[in-house]
C-alpha cells in the first residue's frame, strides 16, 4: 500500500512536537502524536499541545526522520559500549513554564 | 509527604487567577469585553430576537451532536478534535442565546432557552439535527454546516448589532477551521480506500439535498459555499450528486423532523426532571 | 497484578556493570532517565506497564463523565463536562507519547488493551447514576489522581515526569469545576443534596481503592520506588487524601460513609476503615459493575474507526506518490 516507513496495522506515523510558545523563544519539544499526514499532525498538534491557541508556533517532524545529534545518546541502548558510560545524560529541553524540574 | 511534592501544589495553586477557566478550551477570552451591549435604534429587537435565536439553535443542536462522538471517535487525536468544534459551537450558542435573551426582554437567559422550549420552538436548520451517522457522514454534514456557517458569520461580523458583530469575529476564525477540519477529512476519505469512497458518496447523496434549506435560510451564502463544495469535492475525487428536489421540513419555521424531538428529550432531560433545581 | 511487558528478570545488568552503575548513579543523583539511555529490563517493562495504564484510564476514563455531556443540565455545565473529557483525551494522549519514547507503539498498547493484558484504573468500572456523580467524581477521583500524580511530576523517567507536569496543571481545574457543581448543588433542591450524599456514599470506597492495594500487599512498589518510578507508598497517598478530603467534606455539609473515620491528635491525621480489597481485586479481575461496558465501548470506537485510519494513510501513501504533489505539503 505505502512505500513509506511500516505504518504498524493502520496505526499512522508517529510525529515530534516542537512548539514556540511565544515570540522571542526557540520551538521547543513538547511530545508526540500520531497522524496520517504532515498536515494532520500540525492540525492535531495545535488542537492537543495548544489547545489551539493562536500566535503560536509548531513544528512537526515524524519520529523516524530524527538524527539523534551525538552518537552517545544513542549507542549505550542500541550497542553498549563501555568507554561511552561517563558522559552527562542529554535532557529534552523543557518548557519554561514547568516548575520545579 | 516531602516538601518537594508541597511545592508543586503550591505551583499548582498558582496562576488561577483566571477562574473562568475551569478547562482547557472554556473560558479563555470574553468575546464581550470592552463592547457595548445597548441594543441599537435601528435594530429591530423581535426580529433579532428570533434571528440570534435561530443561529444559536443550530450551533447547540450540531455541538450536541458532536458531543455524541466523544469516546467513539475513529482515533484518539480526533477525539480532541471534534471537541474543539463542539466546544467552539457551544460558546457560539450560549452567547447568541444570552443575545436573543437580552432583545427579547421577557427575562429568559441561555439555559431557559435551551432547557425549556420544546421541540417546536427550535429553528435550528433540519440538516444539524440529523444523526451522526458514520465518520464519513458527519464529516460531510460539518464540511456542509461549517461552509454555510462560515459565510454568515463573515458578513455578519459587520453587523450594526455591535454584540452579534463581535460573537461573529470570534466565530469566523472557529469556523475557519471547523471547514478545514471536515475539508481535509472529506479530501482523505473521498481519496483514501474503496470503501472510504463508497461512503463518502452515500453520505454525499444522503446530506447534499439538505442544502436547499442552508441557502433558504441564507440566499446571500449560495454563491460562496456552492464554490468551497466544488473545490473540496474536486480535491476529493468525488462528484457532486445530482440535484433532487425532496421534500422537507423547514427547521426555521419549527417542522422538524422525528430526531430533534428525540435529541431534545435527552438535551433537557436532567434540567426538567428538576426546574426548581440550580447547577 | 501479574501484567509483564517484555523482559523481566534476567536484566544484561550483569553483563554491562558500568552502564548499571551510570544508570543507579543517575537514579541515586535525583536525575532524569531519558528514552535513549541504558536502562535495566526491568525499569523499562514497569514504565511501560504503569505509563500504558495510566494512559488507558484516561482514556477510559472518558466515558462515565462522558455520558453526561449531552444531558448537563446546564449550557455551563455543559461546555466545563465538555471541556474536561477533551482534557482527558489530552491526557490519555500525553501519556500514550511517554510510553513510545520507550519504543512501544500506540497501537501494540491499545491492543493490550482491548485483549485485556493492560489495565486500567478500577474506579472507571463503576457507574455514573445522576448528574451529582459528575461532580463526586471531580472531587473525589480528580482528588486522589492528583494525590498519586502530583509526586509522578517527579519520577525519574524523564518524558513521565514531564507529561504528568502538563496533566497535574489541567487536572487542578478538574477537581475544582467538581468540587463546585457539589457546593452549588447543596445550595439547591432537597432532591439535589440528597443526590450528593447518594453519589458520595458510593464514590468514596472505590476512591479509596485507587490508591492500591495496602503496603504490605502491594509487590510492585519497593522495586518502584527504589527506581523513584514511585515516590510514596499505596497507603500513604491513601492518608493524605483523607486528610484533604475530610475538611472539604465538613464545609460541603456531606458525610462521608465511614463509622471508623475521626481525628487522631496523637498522630495528627485522620484514623479511617479499611476499603475492602476484595472488591478491588475482583473489579480489577474484569468482574465490576461496568468492566464489560466500557471494554466494549472502547472496542467499538477502534473498530468502527479502522476504515478511517486506513483511508487516511491510503490518501497521504497516494498523495506522496503523485508526482505533481512532490514538493508539497501533504
Amino acid at each position: 500500500m505505502s512505500t513509506e516507513a511500516p505504518r504498524g496495522s493502520a496505526g499512522w506515523p508517529l510525529y515530534e512536537v516542537f512548539v514556540r510558545g511565544k515570540r522571542g523563544l526557540n520551538h521547543v519539544h513538547v511530545g508526540s502524536l500520531h497522524a496520517a499526514d504532515e498536515r494532520m499532525a500540525l492540525t492535531n498538534a495545535r488542537d492537543l499541545y495548544t489547545r489551539r491557541n493562536e500566535g503560536v508556533s509548531i513544528w512537526v517532524v515524524r519520529s523516524d526522520a530524527i538524527t539523534a545529534s551525538t552518537p552517545d545518546e544513542k549507542d549505550p541502548f542500541f550497542s553498549p559500549s563501555g568507554d561511552k558510560v561517563y558522559r552527562h545524560p542529554t535532557f529534552y529541553a523543557i518548557p519554561d513554564d514547568v516548575p520545579h524540574i | 509527604m516531602s516538601s518537594d511534592d508541597d511545592h508543586v501544589y503550591l505551583s499548582l495553586a498558582e496562576g488561577h487567577g483566571d477562574d473562568a477557566r475551569w478547562a482547557f478550551g472554556t473560558g479563555f477570552e470574553d468575546p464581550l469585553h470592552g463592547v457595548d451591549t445597548t441594543l441599537p435604534e435601528d435594530v429591530e429587537a423581535g426580529a433579532h430576537a428570533a434571528f440570534c435565536l435561530a443561529l444559536a439553535d443550530d450551533a447547540l443542536v450540531a455541538a450536541q451532536r458532536l458531543a455524541q462522538w466523544i469516546t467513539l471517535a475513529p482515533e484518539l487525536e480526533e477525539e480532541v478534535a471534534l471537541a474543539n468544534i463542539g466546544l467552539d459551537l457551544l460558546g457560539q450558542a450560549r452567547l447568541l442565546y444570552a443575545r436573543a435573551g437580552q432583545a427579547e426582554g421577557a427575562g429568559r437567559d441561555e439555559d431557559a432557552l435551551a432547557y425549556f422550549r420544546d421541540p417546536a420552538e427550535f429553528r435550528n436548520v433540519i440538516l444539524a439535527e440529523l444523526p451522526n451517522g458514520d465518520f464519513a457522514h458527519s464529516m460531510v454534514k460539518l464540511l456542509l454546516l461549517s461552509s454555510w456557517r462560515l459565510a454568515q458569520l463573515t458578513r455578519l461580523a459587520e453587523h450594526p448589532d455591535p454584540v452579534l458583530a463581535a460573537v461573529a469575529r470570534k466565530g469566523v476564525s472557529e469556523l475557519t477551521y471547523h471547514r478545514d477540519h471536515a475539508a481535509q477529512w472529506a479530501i482523505r476519505l473521498g481519496d483514501g480506500t474503496e470503501e472510504s469512497a463508497r461512503r463518502m458518496r452515500e453520505a454525499l447523496a444522503e446530506l447534499w439535498p439538505y442544502r436547499a434549506e442552508l441557502y433558504a435560510a441564507a440566499p446571500e451564502t449560495r454563491d460562496e459555499v456552492e464554490a468551497v463544495l466544488a473545490q473540496v469535492l474536486d480535491a476529493a475525487r468525488l462528484e457532486a450528486p445530482a440535484e433532487t428536489p425532496v421534500s422537507m421540513g423547514r427547521g426555521r419555521d419549527g417542522q422538524h423532523t422525528e430526531h430533534l424531538a428525540e435529541l431534545l428529550a435527552e438535551l433537557q432531560s436532567v434540567a426538567r426532571a428538576d426546574p426548581e433545581a440550580t447547577w | 497484578m501479574t501484567v509483564t511487558d517484555g523482559a523481566g528478570g534476567s536484566d544484561s545488568a550483569t553483563a554491562l556493570p558500568e552502564l548499571s552503575a551510570h544508570f543507579d548513579a543517575t537514579i541515586a543523583h535525583d536525575q532524569r532517565i531519558e528514552p535513549r539511555d541504558w536502562m535495566p529490563e526491568g525499569y523499562r517493562a514497569t514504565l511501560v506497564r504503569q505509563i500504558a495504564q495510566h494512559a488507558h484510564s484516561e482514556i477510559i476514563g472518558m466515558q462515565p463523565e462522558g455520558e453526561w455531556i449531552t444531558k448537563a443540565p446546564s449550557l455551563r455545565r455543559k461546555a466545563i463536562l465538555f471541556a474536561k473529557v477533551q482534557d482527558e483525551a489530552g491526557h490519555g494522549l500525553y501519556l500514550y507519547s511517554a510510553a513510545e519514547t520507550l519504543g512501544i507503539d500506540r497501537t501494540e498498547l491499545t491492543e493490550r488493551l482491548l485483549a485485556g493484558r493492560q489495565k486500567y484504573s478500577s474506579i472507571f468500572n463503576y457507574p455514573t447514576l445522576s448528574f451529582a456523580d459528575v461532580g463526586v467524581i471531580g472531587w473525589f477521583v480528580d482528588g486522589a489522581a492528583i494525590c498519586n500524580q502530583v509526586p509522578l511530576c517527579r519520577s525519574s523517567f524523564g518524558p513521565y515526569a514531564r507529561a504528568m507536569v502538563r496533566i497535574c496543571k489541567e487536572e487542578s481545574f478538574h477537581q475544582r469545576q467538581g468540587y463546585e457543581l457539589l457546593l452549588t448543588m447543596m445550595r439547591g433542591t432537597e432532591a439535589q443534596r440528597a443526590q450528593v450524599q447518594d453519589a458520595v456514599d458510593r464514590w468514596w470506597w472505590p476512591s479509596l481503592m485507587m490508591f492500591g492495594p495496602p503496603d504490605d500487599d502491594s509487590p510492585n512498589s519497593a522495586q518502584s520506588m527504589a527506581w523513584k518510578i514511585k515516590r510514596h507508598s499505596n497507603d500513604e497517598l491513601r492518608q493524605r487524601f483523607v486528610d484533604m478530603t475530610v475538611p472539604q467534606a465538613e464545609r460541603l455539609g456531606v458525610t462521608l460513609p465511614d463509622p471508623e473515620l475521626r481525628w487522631n491528635e496523637e498522630r495528627g491525621r485522620h484514623d479511617f476503615g479499611t476499603p475492602d480489597f476484595a472488591e478491588l481485586m475482583r473489579v480489577i479481575k474484569g468482574d465490576g459493575p461496568c468492566n464489560a461496558q466500557r471494554m466494549e465501548r472502547r472496542t467499538k470506537a477502534h473498530e468502527d474507526g479502522a476504515w478511517v485510519r486506513e483511508a487516511a494513510a491510503a490518501h497521504a501513501a497516494k498523495n506522496h506518490a503523485r508526482p505533481e504533489k512532490e514538493g508539497t505539503a501533504a
